[in-house]
């Protein structure tokens, strides 16, 4: 019964392009965390109440973040299609997919990581202070440590984002299960792929949620 | 030990300049406990945070243990301020560590080996108290038993200063005496010197040597603290007074006394410290042969004895009173005024 429904269904296909998704999201989650602490750091740090308050700084930090956040994903993909061919080699296929995928989520993320930074207590950042400690052990130490739930929550609410992204950019060829249902299920008008593909991606976008939410709660010691 | 000479902080907004700190001059011996006192917006906060140079002094000069704190660069600094230990009106603990953790975190930032730490911050939590709780969280924790985390943190890399900015004011009047018996208890066993800042002058009763009212950035009024309560000079100070002492309703209360009790002699007794181990009312009555009786009066404990005042009626004969009279003010330590002589 079920296999007449899903009749146009390939399982292999469909393994290949869960697996697809689950990269592309995975890996740029990765580098999307990475060059968003970074950003985020950099944008707390040099504000006006910042350890390295620097107005110059901020300024450009806000606009590279405010630039890439204004930009449409799917034209951002499009712009960055030099880059990516320079960097990858190629245009088509998961990895081709990342730089934009980091570098659209990257400055969103980095605006999470502000506003969880900007959360953590004024007075311990001043203890620390008083006990001696270095920029870096207060980032290492205080900062990050103190901010983690929102971080993780941050982490969640891009990763969900990112999985949107991953299917969009399937659109024009990074593979995944946005591709599979676009070019399957669309192009050749197998509704069934398209549902299939749909379920799949929601349960991946519950599975990241529970995991962030749990992972968030067990950190969170107040 | 601590000399503060010239100490100022200005802010500086679009019109004007506003000065939080102005002009302090003041030294701070070796082991004492001193207090600062002023209302909010006084400048005391800013006047602790530019000790350690949490704000950046605008002019003039500190110096803690012969080191110029005031000329390090900022590497120094860090070295210095692990010498100077600071306790927070909110206590300022990482709520992502455990007590034990917390207590640890100093001496992280210190580099002390795994080891070592462990065994430092055994010994701190047993001198605070707080042996069964070193693997709870800040969050578990009551006020008191946070501020004593907050107390031994600020302990743990041996400091010789402790500054403790407004560190009992987010308690209630039980936990703070507690907190104050253990700060006086410190300062005893380990003999650090300690600075702190209020606004409640119970706290200055209980455990300062001496105490500084600052008002608009200056230090307005400074000695011991008994002087400071006995011959209160400013206004501001006569207020702070007023908070321990009760309000200053005695030339009321004075003309309703003599108004009720209209034979014998109505005398003011001012207990200045150190009498407190003389049974002065008693003794008297046996020396002499008349009868006292206490109208009114309120006498409070601080570090150098008892303080306060007492009004008392004595009947007898005119000779002897006048003996009595004499013996108190002569042979104690007790000041004598006589408010209305027997009739």
């Amino acid at each position: 019964m079920l296999t007449d429904l899903l009749s146009n269904l390939d399982i292999n296909e469909l393994v290949e392009a869960t697996y697809e998704t689950f990269y592309m999201t995975l890996m740029s989650l990765i580098g999307t965390v990475i060059f968003g602490i970074l950003l985020g750091l950099l944008l707390y740090l040099t504000s006006r109440e910042g350890i390295w308050k620097n107005k110059f700084l901020n300024m450009i930090t806000a606009i590279i973040v405010n630039v890439f956040r204004a930009i449409p994903f799917i034209i951002l993909i499009l712009l960055l299609f030099p880059f990516t061919d320079f960097l990858i080699g190629t245009i088509r296929g998961p990895n081709a997919a990342l730089p934009a995928l980091i570098i659209g989520s990257a400055p969103f993320y980095a605006r999470l990581v502000e506003i969880a930074l900007k959360e953590v207590d004024k007075g311990v950042i001043e203890a620390a202070k008083a006990m001696g400690a270095k920029t870096r052990t207060i980032i290492f130490r205080v900062l990050l440590p103190e901010s983690m739930p929102a971080l993780v929550s941050g982490i969640t609410v891009t990763a969900i984002a990112l999985i949107g992204y991953t299917a969009m950019a399937g659109v024009i060829g990074a593979g995944g299960l946005g591709d599979y249902a676009y070019f399957f299920g669309f192009q050749r008008r197998d509704v069934d792929i398209v549902f299939v593909c749909t379920v799949i991606i929601v349960i991946i976008v519950f599975i990241f949620q529970f995991i962030g939410d749990f992972i968030s709660n067990k950190l969170d010691k107040r | 030990m601590i000399s503060i000479e010239g100490l100022s902080k200005y802010y500086t907004s679009k019109k004007n300049q506003i000065a939080a700190v102005d002009d302090l001059t003041l030294n701070i011996k070796e082991g004492e406990i001193f207090g600062v006192i002023g209302y909010s917006g006084a400048g005391k906060s800013t006047f602790l945070r530019l000790l350690n140079r949490l704000e950046e002094p605008s002019k003039g000069r500190i110096v803690i243990d012969q080191q110029e704190i005031t000329a390090l660069n900022s590497k120094r600094l860090r070295l210095a301020r692990q010498e100077i230990g600071m306790v927070f009106q909110h206590f300022n603990l990482l709520w992502s560590r455990t007590v034990k953790d917390n207590i640890a975190f100093p001496l992280e930032i210190a580099g002390f080996s795994k080891a070592e730490r462990d065994e430092r911050v055994h010994e701190l939590i047993e001198l605070v108290g707080l042996s069964d709780r070193e693997h709870a969280y800040p969050s578990q924790l009551s006020g008191g038993q946070k501020q004593r985390v907050g107390i031994a943190r600020a302990l743990a890399n041996n400091p010789n200063v402790l500054l403790c900015d407004e560190a009992t004011s987010a308690l209630d009047p039980e936990t703070t005496n507690a907190i104050l018996d253990l700060l006086v208890n410190i300062n005893e066993k380990l003999g650090l010197t300690i600075i702190l800042i209020t606004h409640e002058m119970h706290v200055i009763r209980k455990i300062c040597n001496r105490v500084a009212v600052m008002e608009n950035g200056k230090v307005v009024e400074q000695g011991d603290v008994l002087d400071v309560f006995l011959h209160p000079k400013q206004r501001v100070t006569k207020r702070f007074v007023e908070q321990v002492m009760g309000v200053d309703d005695e030339d009321d209360g004075v003309s309703h006394l003599i108004h009720t009790y209209d034979h014998g002699k109505i005398l003011r007794l001012h207990f200045i410290g150190e009498t407190t181990n003389q049974a002065l009312i008693s003794q008297v009555a046996k020396k002499f042969a008349i009868d006292i009786n206490i109208l009114q009066g309120k006498i409070t404990q601080t570090q150098r004895g008892a303080y306060g005042t007492l009004f008392v009626q004595i009947e007898g004969e005119n000779e002897e009173v006048n003996k009595a009279v004499t013996f108190i003010s002569d042979e104690t330590s007790v000041e004598v005024e006589v408010i209305r002589d027997a009739n």
